[in-house]
């Protein structure tokens, strides 16, 4: 962890440099523009300063997303329509409910797999092509189809983040769960154990790297789904109604705070799940 | 050696604890079949010793299988108890020890030994009476609550033994289990498992390719050769049943090595 | 009533005919008829369960329905296949992947820049990278080079991780081999380490091919020319006229299904020697 703190933070410093050196790039022309149309003469340092402060800058400079963020979390109340962290937690409860559904209905679908032939045979090559399906353009349509038998709200987004969340569940744990080696399976035939026995005792204690590794990308995916899934609905709530909203509007500043704040959303649920896992793996000793 | 495969068993079938007769056995594969085990016969009567050698290939692993119902012979008959192989699975009439421990990581040693105990429904008193006696028997007491990752390779050997022990099956089947192992700590559990075998009176079938471990062992060595796999030799040992370790520099344990070497020899000629 | 029988007695043949073939060994041809006739079971209860509840075209047409409409459009969805497939995601999935990799053989070169970039590319890998697509489109304008651009952000660092992981996978031992040899950098690298890092490239690549179908029909729903995949998803959609989204979706799907196919065969052909392909 020390070791790479370094080059980490240098990478990162790095980063914040480029974007408020493209921010000046970016941003320059409509600088230009103003200064023509005012008849002002801009020198380099009242290029920079405008174009770090412009309302609707090409690239918002990190300050002005910083600015936005504190003052659409901190300062405004919680319950208001322009609270970030009420936009945020409108998605993160569909994110989550879809997830909760879709790792429940993965882990039964590999179970199955894992025990019935036919059902392995059947079933896992869709699984997989399923995989190579852009999943997400069905999206707008799920929810305007689910809208239309009197579905609405979160149920939809969380329909498609469970079907987005489901099937990284389901090709991990299929692969979790057929983990053991041949030699441990014949360990518990020697010992006549039942099939249930086996499966709590062996193929599930064992299938829990993979599971947490599957977690972490359906968690992700979850948000993707539930960020694309707020779309169709005409910009009400959420995230991915900000982004939406600011890009119909021109708000650059609000896009990329939103943008942000489903990045940090991201990284702090799979950072909890990362969490979780190694917690758990240590005390298995598999870590 | 022809006359191996047909060599009679010089213990009265009845009281024989495994007794396997013209056992037959043909994997097919996409270059044809492979008969691993071919026209094997043999006996092993209650208390006996008996270890397996022969290369790769030979089919030492597959027969010990057999007799664990883990395998299918194509052919002949083997009865275990003088009941079926699976009937004497599922009445859980040995332990069988692999060449790896295979101990679950996310368990204690004794959460381990206890493993097969919970499956066969044992109550709970009796799980941690019978885990105290056999961490015991292979000189695990104390390590009870350490996890396998905290303990040597051939520690956790011991444990896997402990393991196939605790639940007081009469025959122990074991597939080279210390080959992974030095050959100091090797030597060393070859000691005490002669102890084991002393104390408990249990039949053991002993898979392994070191010559010495084999001869030092066992009460009957049966050498095999590959393709097919059949039964060349059966050597009746006649060393003592107390066996110290430097008993390998005595004339008679060298003796019986190299007709087992002979035995090795002249099946890997018959090719 | 009668279309209800029929979709169960779909089914209950389907899954019969399936249990009877996996009961036998496995070989290559029923691992291709079982999935199939799983599919082909799944098509007919799906047409069973359509016409025998009456369900309305508007919330799921049948996929007799969706078959003529596609025979129908073909015109159209050609036209949209150029648009959102060969302009927007090829093009993007190329550059995106090409700058990854040359990017992943800089980083490689400095220990530094390896173990500050790898967390950071970890860490963006992970974030729902597709909200940038309002943006670029902002950017780049409507037309197919903002698609472009929103597919070479996506696949960008997906490929950069798996390829500096890649590079840094041959073994201590190998590459002392190479030393003794007195190969330098250069020798190295194209004899040991690329070949090395093949599967996680080709990791990389499989990946960045799912996610680039994605991001260009995504990232039509923040604005496009009056063609593209996902702008007739999301016109559609409003229409209600679900057949043609349908329609969309087959060849989304025969596309994604295709391309990453593409992808896997030249993984097969390329990595023919690593053990996950050796099962033949």
């Amino acid at each position: 962890m020390s070791r790479n703190t370094l080059p980490v933070l240098t990478v990162v410093l790095a980063i914040f440099l480029l974007w408020y050196i493209a921010a000046i790039f970016l941003n320059a022309a409509w600088a230009h523009d103003k200064a023509t149309r005012s008849g002002e003469v801009l020198t380099t340092q009242t290029l920079v300063a405008d174009t770090w402060s412009q309302e609707k800058p090409k690239l918002p400079a990190p300050h002005q997303v910083g600015a936005e963020i504190w003052k659409t979390t901190v300062e405004k109340k919680i319950t208001s329509k322009r609270s970030l962290i009420y936009h945020s937690w409108v998605t993160l409860s569909a994110t989550l409910i879809g997830f909760a559904l879709g790792t429940g209905l993965g882990i039964a679908l590999a179970v199955g797999i894992v025990y019935n032939r036919t059902m392995d045979m059947s079933v896992m090559p869709w699984v997989i092509a399923s995989q190579t399906i852009p999943i997400l353009a069905i999206a707008p349509m799920i929810i305007v189809v689910l809208n239309a038998v009197g579905i609405s709200g979160l149920l939809p987004k969380a329909m498609i983040s469970m079907y987005l969340s489901f099937f990284p569940v389901v090709v991990g744990m299929v692969k979790g769960l057929r983990s053991p080696d041949a030699m441990q399976l014949d360990q518990m035939r020697t010992w006549n154990a039942s099939a249930t026995q086996t499966f709590w005792r062996l193929r599930l204690p064992c299938s829990m790297p993979f599971l947490f590794t599957s977690l972490k990308i359906a968690m992700a995916a979850s948000l993707v789904g539930a960020i694309v899934g707020e779309l169709p609905t005409g910009a009400v709530a959420g995230l991915g109604a900000r982004l939406l909203a600011g890009s119909y509007y021109g708000q650059t500043i609000q896009i990329w705070s939103a943008l942000i704040m489903a990045a940090a959303l991201a990284a702090a649920l799979v950072a909890l799940i990362g969490f979780v896992q190694r917690m758990t793996l240590k005390r298995m000793g598999m870590a | 050696m022809q006359e191996a495969a047909v060599q009679m068993p010089d213990t009265v079938p009845g009281q024989s604890v495994i007794s396997a007769h013209h056992l037959d056995l043909t994997f097919q594969t996409n270059d044809g079949p492979v008969h691993a085990l071919k026209d094997v016969s043999l006996d092993i009567a209650k208390g006996e010793f008996v270890s397996f050698i022969g290369p790769s290939g030979c089919g030492k692993t597959t027969f010990l299988r057999c007799m664990a119902d883990l395998e299918h012979p194509t052919g002949g008959e083997i009865t275990v108890n003088g009941v079926s192989p699976e009937e004497a699975r599922r009445s859980r009439a040995y332990g069988y020890v692999f060449q790896a421990a295979g101990l679950y990581p996310w368990r204690t040693i004794g959460g381990n030994v206890r493993l097969p105990l919970e499956i066969m429904g044992y109550s709970k008193a009796e799980q941690a009476e019978r885990v105290a006696r056999v961490l015991e028997l292979v000189e695990l007491a104390g390590f009870e609550n350490k996890f396998p990752w905290q303990l040597s390779g051939g520690m956790q050997q011991r444990a896997s033994i402990a393991r196939a022990l605790a639940f007081d099956a009469d025959i122990l089947l074991m597939d080279e289990p210390f080959g992974a192992l030095d050959e100091i700590v090797r030597d060393h559990l070859n000691e005490q498992l002669l102890k084991l075998w002393a104390r408990t009176q249990k039949t053991i079938a002993f898979v392994t390719h070191s010559i010495p471990e084999a001869v030092y062992l066992s009460t009957k060595i049966v050498v095999m050769s590959p393709r097919p796999g059949r039964i060349t030799d059966v050597i009746d040992s006649p060393l003592p049943p107390d066996r110290p370790l430097d008993i390998r520099d005595t004339p008679a344990f060298l003796e019986v090595a190299h007709r087992v070497r002979e035995g090795l020899r002249a099946g890997h000629g018959d090719e | 009533m009668m279309w209800l029988v029929f979709a169960f007695g779909a089914w209950a043949l389907g899954w019969w005919v399936n249990a009877r073939l996996a009961a036998l060994p496995r070989t290559r041809v029923t691992g291709l008829v079982v999935p199939l006739i799983f599919g082909l079971t799944l098509i007919a209860i799906w047409e069973g369960v359509v016409r025998g509840f009456d369900i309305s075209a508007v919330l799921l047409p049948a996929p007799s329905m969706i078959a003529a409409r596609f025979a129908a459009s073909t015109a159209i969805l050609w036209e949209d296949f150029v648009q959102t497939v060969i302009k927007g995601a090829l093009t993007g999935y190329v550059s995106g992947c090409g700058a990854a990799f040359l990017v992943a053989i800089l980083v490689d070169r400095f220990d530094f820049l390896r173990r500050g970039l790898l967390p950071v590319g970890n860490f963006v890998a992970a974030l729902p990278v597709i909200g940038m697509a309002p943006i670029l489109v902002m950017w780049f304008g409507f037309d197919w080079q903002s698609k472009a651009a929103v597919v070479v952000v996506m696949v960008f660092f997906p490929m950069l991780v798996n390829t500096v992981q890649g590079l840094a996978d041959s073994s201590a031992m190998q590459r002392d081999l190479m030393r003794t040899y007195a190969a330098g950098y250069w020798t190295t690298l194209l004899k040991l380490r690329l070949p090395a890092a093949m599967p996680f490239i080709f990791n990389g690549l499989k990946i960045a091919s799912t996610l680039a179908l994605i991001g260009a029909i995504v990232a039509e729903f923040f604005g496009s020319p009056i063609r593209g995949m996902g702008f007739r998803i999301s016109t559609s959609v409003g229409q209600l006229a679900l057949d043609l989204v349908w329609a969309e979706i087959v060849v989304a799907a025969l596309v994604g299904s295709a391309f990453y196919g593409i992808v896997a065969l030249i993984e097969r052909m390329v990595t023919f020697w690593h053990p996950s392909q050796r099962h033949l």
